[in-house]
């Protein structure tokens, strides 16, 4: 009897918090909105080192490193509204050794309901070769290993790991954002996606602290358009054959679901 | 007439308090006038005398190499404008050797492309690429904002040049470009000459003048005596790896192209080429007059019809030499203001 009333208690606060996802918008009203990539291979979670995996090539192999830039974060909301996040609150590392980076918190998000999701892998060309001063936090040529200083630009995408298939590591290094100039233009590998959640949305509100999550399969990164094969290429960084990576880890990120859990 | 001066005062008390807060650039580049105008945007990095001592003390400082024995300074010596007198390539850290020849340092301002390849295109972010190279400092940035921020002295010379004693990535590279943009070298004979200030050059020196106008100023313009363009001047490549613009750009039109160095101070920069292969500027002409190679990409204007390269006499390559000298800048070289001494 005293477990029913318990239920019942419970009942009750879900139900509340439930109504209120649909509650009046107040005038301002800001939340806070987080992105979740989770990095898996295939229907397996990624785990660095000892997990063992095979591409669509039979070629077994681990990943040691993956690193990759999310930037120019815009939401949609589902009556068709765009809010961009101010530039430069919207550069993040995903990191797969470090578990916070996996989640990107934006904050000051104006109360709506999000049901899509536009970004860029990578840094767009602007801040590639914009000043010094504005090359902060995780656009810092110190705080990461994310830089190309030889060939001043950002990689965008780093994959690193063993494979049997050549008896030593590969190295994935993907960036190129055009060129600096209309003499030294080159590929451009920053990719833009837009991700919709399907039936669902992301409830924005001061009470609401909803959080979107995403698959990111790096078996995707070789069994894409084009099949990347450790033993044909074990080493791709700036080179024309690393567009077809890029192509690849363009459609790598898939969306999960979204948890409206209220705010703590 | 009191009223006037009364104005006058006001005038000048504006004009001192117009950029309150923001500290007055205490330093000018000294642009000759014979130079074309300045690239480099010191409005996002006003020059002070604080920030050039302070970029003069990180070049000269071991501290940006990973034990410390190697500094900017070590690879671009003053005497020689800059650059590594003797050395063919330079050998960094662990005697490692790189694979060109360290360029001279000097008239930076003008300059938009930096490396033989034009791989950086912001002066700022020049210095990161031989701090982090394995062969020459390998250290990392963040090793060396840890380092310069537990440093007895380091802190008060940042609060010196920027206000507050931060130390930061941005901070580091502004210091080190305050010094390297005020490294102008624009006093030689010949500027003196050009600008009329009472210098006179030998009539073998004005022939070779004449010559390099005719024979090498396409590619040598100007009074920086470069286009800053890359091209390919003709040399030998057939067994080389280094494959120059190419590995920016990736075009093949671009493989084996380099920038178009300046003819200033040469006379104490040799060896020559990207690659330091020559060794005297004796070779460097007859390289042009007789070596000249038919590679794919070899710039038009050393191929006229079937004949490569330039046509020029012993006599001409003599007087091209002498007038060459004429744009060594001794007191550049000598300038106490940036040697390692003052640091």
């Amino acid at each position: 009897m005293k477990n029913l009333y318990i239920y019942l208690v419970l009942l009750i606060i879900v139900a509340s918090s439930c109504s209120s996802n649909d509650s009046e918008i107040k005038p301002n009203e800001k939340g806070t909105l987080t992105l979740h990539f989770d990095n898996v291979v295939g229907d397996k979670d990624l785990t660095l080192t000892s997990g063992v995996y095979t591409n669509s090539s039979s070629e077994s192999f681990s990943v040691t490193t993956l690193k990759y830039f999310i930037s120019n974060i815009k939401l949609k909301t589902t009556d068709n509204k765009e809010f961009v996040v101010p530039q430069d609150s919207s550069y993040f590392l995903v990191d797969e050794s470090v578990e916070e980076s996996q989640d990107l918190l934006l904050k000051d998000i104006p109360a709506a309901d999000y049901n899509e999701v536009t970004f860029t892998i990578g840094v767009d060309s602007a801040r590639s070769v914009s000043d010094v001063s504005k090359r902060k936090g995780v656009l810092d040529p110190a705080e990461t290993d994310m830089y190309w200083s030889w060939n001043s630009g950002y990689i965008f995408f780093k994959m690193e790991g063993t494979s049997t298939a050549i008896d030593d590591s590969f190295y994935y290094h993907i960036g190129g954002y055009g060129g600096y100039s209309s003499d030294a233009k080159t590929f451009n590998n920053i990719k833009t996606i837009s991700i919709h959640f399907g039936g669902d949305k992301a409830t924005v509100r001061s009470t609401i602290e909803p959080e979107a999550h995403f698959y990111v399969d790096v078996l995707k990164v070789f069994n894409g358009e084009t099949t990347l094969s450790i033993k044909d290429h074990p080493m791709v960084m700036f080179s024309d054959y690393s567009v077809n990576i890029a192509t690849n880890y363009a459609s790598i990120i898939e969306y999960g679901h979204v948890h409206n859990d209220p705010k703590k | 007439m009191r009223i006037l001066k009364f104005i006058g005062c006001i005038i000048i008390a504006m004009l001192l308090t117009c950029c309150d807060g923001e500290p007055e650039p205490e330093m000018r580049i000294d642009a000759p006038v014979n130079f074309p105008s300045i690239t480099y945007n010191t409005q996002k990095n006003p020059v002070t005398t604080k920030g050039f001592e302070l970029g003069r003390s990180l070049f000269y400082d071991g501290i940006l190499s990973r034990d410390g024995t190697i500094s900017c300074g070590s690879c671009h010596q003053q005497g020689a404008a800059f650059s590594h007198r003797g050395h063919i390539v330079s050998h960094g850290i662990d005697d490692k050797l790189g694979t060109r020849n360290a360029p001279p340092i000097m008239n930076l301002a003008w300059q938009k492309y930096f490396l033989w390849d034009g791989g950086v295109h912001d002066l700022d972010l020049q210095p990161v690429a031989p701090i982090q190279n394995p062969v020459e400092m390998d250290e990392k940035l963040e090793r060396v904002l840890d380092k310069l921020r537990n440093h007895e002295s380091y802190p008060d010379k940042f609060d010196q040049a920027f206000g507050s004693n931060e130390i930061n990535t941005e901070r580091l590279l502004k210091a080190l470009s305050q010094f390297m943009v005020t490294l102008v070298s624009g006093n030689s004979r010949y500027d003196k000459y050009k600008r009329g200030e009472g210098e006179v050059l030998t009539s073998d020196e004005i022939e070779g003048l004449n010559l390099v106008q005719q024979k090498c100023a396409s590619c040598h313009s100007t009074d920086l005596f470069t286009d800053l363009s890359f091209r390919d001047n003709g040399l030998d490549e057939t067994t080389k790896t280094d494959y120059g613009r190419y590995a920016i750009t990736l075009k093949e039109t671009d493989r084996f192209k380099f920038k178009v160095p300046s003819l200033r101070n040469v006379e104490v920069t040799a060896p020559y080429m990207h690659d330091g292969r020559f060794r005297n500027l004796d070779m460097v002409l007859d390289h042009y007059a007789e070596g000249v190679h038919n590679n794919a990409n070899l710039d038009p204007l050393l191929k006229q019809g079937d004949v490569l390269g330039i046509s020029l006499t012993k006599d001409d390559k003599a007087r091209i030499i002498a007038f060459i000298k004429t744009l060594t800048d001794r007191q550049f070289l000598r300038d106490t203001r940036f040697s390692e001494a003052s640091k």
